[in-house]
């Protein structure tokens, strides 16, 4: 029961991460129809430009909760500036073409990410600093909770809160639905619709580097690839809540985090070795998008002739 | 001259140049002209490529069906007949000694292209039912995953190696994978210049009117795909018995998305435009390669080292300017005709 609880705690965290991600899938996919292979690889520059921020300011010395927010922060609007000027420079130019064009310019920029990455950093992982005190809570029984883990629950969900209120509290948030609705009766309504999308990116490219960040702290690895991996399964889960739906992406990235770690703990009593670990979210994905395409919430929509 | 001449002259001369071609590989060269073991390697990855693209070019381009999981029937046609060469290759080279050493390493290398096109368009069957139901990206995302997994089940298997790499025996040289590219490419030309080709390019234009005129759209679907698979486990054959060694990290899906970048580079659609993506995506990175370095002040910048990004940039760059890639839908074919056209319009005279 311990070991079990305390699989489902790892599995959560890593959960939570993948859903920050997977927010920035679903909400570009939900305005553009563009999966955005570039996305994983924005969650690499965001753990980047914090290990630089935290160099840089000398935060890596002393652990402080002022350090930390102030990396976080930073890394958040240093990914948020490169994922509007991929947006500008790279997908508006092609946004008119077909599918297709508009994949293999995502897919581009992601190799041109990683390729300038290992260019400049090398591709050596560096380890990042530790911003905040190490120290773990012992739950009931053994299991045990560690800062690192409580804070990525707690800035996770307060950062999901925020997109809640952005999306649906204010006036910006209603302009990103009424575009993901119809750009084109958006556009009509007098709403900027670039700058919209540019928003939009800015949002998805925020929470995927606090993710990085905040991955960060708990697994200090970092290299140019590792966006690579977590990018595509944080896609697998907001496929698996229903592209273009916001609660199903969190849902679906707890899912698949939770799935991984159960996998990794339990799968050898089901004949399933450790070593299946990345395969668990590829199942997943196929079972559900056979049984029911739309994911677990999102509405069926029937394509028009 | 008759139709049947003509092709088996066109078919003799071809494998003299093959042959010559080959031998212009080997150590000695072919009365002293050869390439060497680099130019040879990029010439056989060309080749490979090519099956890879055109046959990737059926599914996307003629059919329009999204698939970005090709590496995966790759890995499964190489690692199937990796493994029927390592367990019985030997045994049937020995027994077959009388037909000389090239001849018996060349029967052993037609059963195991046979098997891994075999077992890839089994498994091409097996992905293609289930998720053929599905249109555009979730097709994509679906393929994507099923190769995937398949990599990651092969990474799982010991008997072929595991995580270490499997060894395989080099059976394949440039004659034999020379013939099969050509092979490829006339198979698939002529099965879209066919009936059932027309069926599948209705598909593409409009699956629902393609479905009224009477096109069994599913089964026409999967027939693409199985077929498309089947070639891609050639590739993956010929890949396995020249490179002599396979690790599933050579099937990712960077992998896929390569011959992705080929037939989208070369043109969607256009048999001429996929040979042409194959060739540009395996030699760019190699020519960017001879970069020079540009000493300023006291450093250095090694351009050669950022070919990759170039190749990244020039990617993205092509899909902004040309998004029907270079040739589009059209064949190079089409627009030498146009050319000679305008040739003969001006009456030779300038």
């Amino acid at each position: 029961m311990d070991t079990f609880v305390q699989q489902l705690i790892n599995g959560l965290t890593i959960g939570s991460i993948y859903a920050l991600i997977a927010l920035g899938y679903t909400m570009v996919y939900g305005i553009l129809r563009l999966i955005n292979f570039a996305h994983g690889d924005i969650y690499m520059v965001g753990a980047y430009a914090g290990f630089m921020l935290a160099v840089a300011l000398g935060f890596s010395g002393e652990p402080s909760a002022f350090g930390f927010a102030v990396t976080l922060i930073g890394a958040m609007a240093i990914a948020a500036a490169i994922g509007m000027a991929i947006e500008r420079f790279a997908y508006r130019p092609v946004r008119k073409y077909s599918k297709m064009t508009t994949l293999i310019t995502a897919i581009g920029m992601s190799l041109l990410i990683e390729y300038l990455f290992i260019f400049f950093f090398s591709p050596t992982p560096r380890s990042f600093p530790q911003l905040l005190p190490v120290g773990s809570v012992t739950l009931f029984g053994n299991a045990t909770i560690s800062t690192s883990q409580i804070l990525i629950f707690v800035v996770s969900l307060l950062l999901m809160g925020l997109l809640q209120w952005i999306i649906f509290r204010t006036k910006m948030g209603k302009a990103m639905r009424a575009v993901s609705f119809n750009i084109t009766s958006a556009k009509l309504m007098g709403i900027n619709t670039d700058f919209v999308i540019a928003f939009t990116f800015a949002l998805g490219s925020a929470l995927a580097a606090a993710g990085g960040v905040l991955t960060a702290q708990y697994n200090p690895k970092i290299d140019p690839l590792m966006g690579i991996m977590t990018g595509l399964k944080a896609f697998v889960a907001a496929v698996l809540g229903g592209i273009g739906n916001i609660p199903g992406a969190v849902l679906g990235g707890l899912l698949i985090g939770a799935a991984e770690t159960l996998v990794v703990g339990y799968g050898g009593y089901i004949g399933i070795p450790s070593t299946y670990r990345d395969a668990v979210a590829f199942a997943i994905l196929i079972v559900v998008l056979l049984v029911r395409p739309a994911g677990l919430l999102g509405s069926n929509i029937q394509e028009k002739v | 001259m008759s139709s049947w001449v003509k092709s088996l002259i066109i078919g003799i001369v071809v494998i003299a140049a093959l042959y010559v071609l080959n031998a212009m590989m080997s150590a000695t060269g072919f009365f002293g002209v050869g390439v060497n073991d680099y130019q040879g390697r990029l010439l056989v990855f060309i080749a490979i490529n090519i099956i890879l693209a055109t046959s990737l070019n059926l599914i996307n381009g003629f059919t329009g069906q999204f698939s970005i999981g090709h590496a995966g029937f790759m890995a499964v046609g190489a690692y199937a007949s990796a493994y029927f060469t390592n367990t019985y290759g030997e045994a049937l080279v020995q027994s077959l000694a009388f037909l000389g050493d090239t001849g018996s390493t060349s029967v052993v290398l037609l059963i195991a292209v046979v098997i891994g096109a075999v077992v890839a368009a089994l498994m091409g069957l097996i992905v293609g039912i289930p998720s053929l139901r599905l249109k555009g990206d979730y097709l994509a995302i679906v393929t994507l995953g099923f190769a995937e997994i398949i990599r990651i089940v092969i990474l799982n298997i010991d008997a072929v190696g595991g995580a270490t790499g499997y060894q395989v025996p080099g059976y394949a040289n440039f004659l034999w994978i020379g013939i099969f590219t050509i092979i490829t490419v006339v198979v698939i030309h002529n099965i879209v210049k066919s009936d059932t080709g027309r069926a599948l390019i209705s598909i593409r234009e409009d699956e629902l009117a393609a479905e009224a005129m009477g096109v069994n759209t599913t089964r026409y679907k999967v027939t693409s795909f199985v077929i498309g698979s089947a070639f891609a486990g050639i590739a993956g054959v010929l890949f396995a018995h020249y490179n002599k060694f396979l690790h599933t990290n050579d099937f990712q899906f960077i992998r896929s998305f390569e011959i992705i970048i080929m037939i989208v580079i070369g043109g969607m659609g256009s048999m001429t435009g996929a040979i042409l993506g194959a060739i540009i995506v395996t030699l760019l990175p190699e020519i960017l390669r001879q970069l020079p370095d540009i000493q300023l002040g006291a450093t250095t910048f090694k351009f050669a080292d950022l070919r990759l990004v170039i190749f990244a940039l020039i990617l993205i760059l092509t899909m902004i300017v040309r998004p029907q890639g270079i040739l589009g839908t059209a064949e190079i074919g089409t627009y030498l005709k146009r050319f000679r056209r305008a040739d003969k319009n001006t009456g030779g005279l300038k």
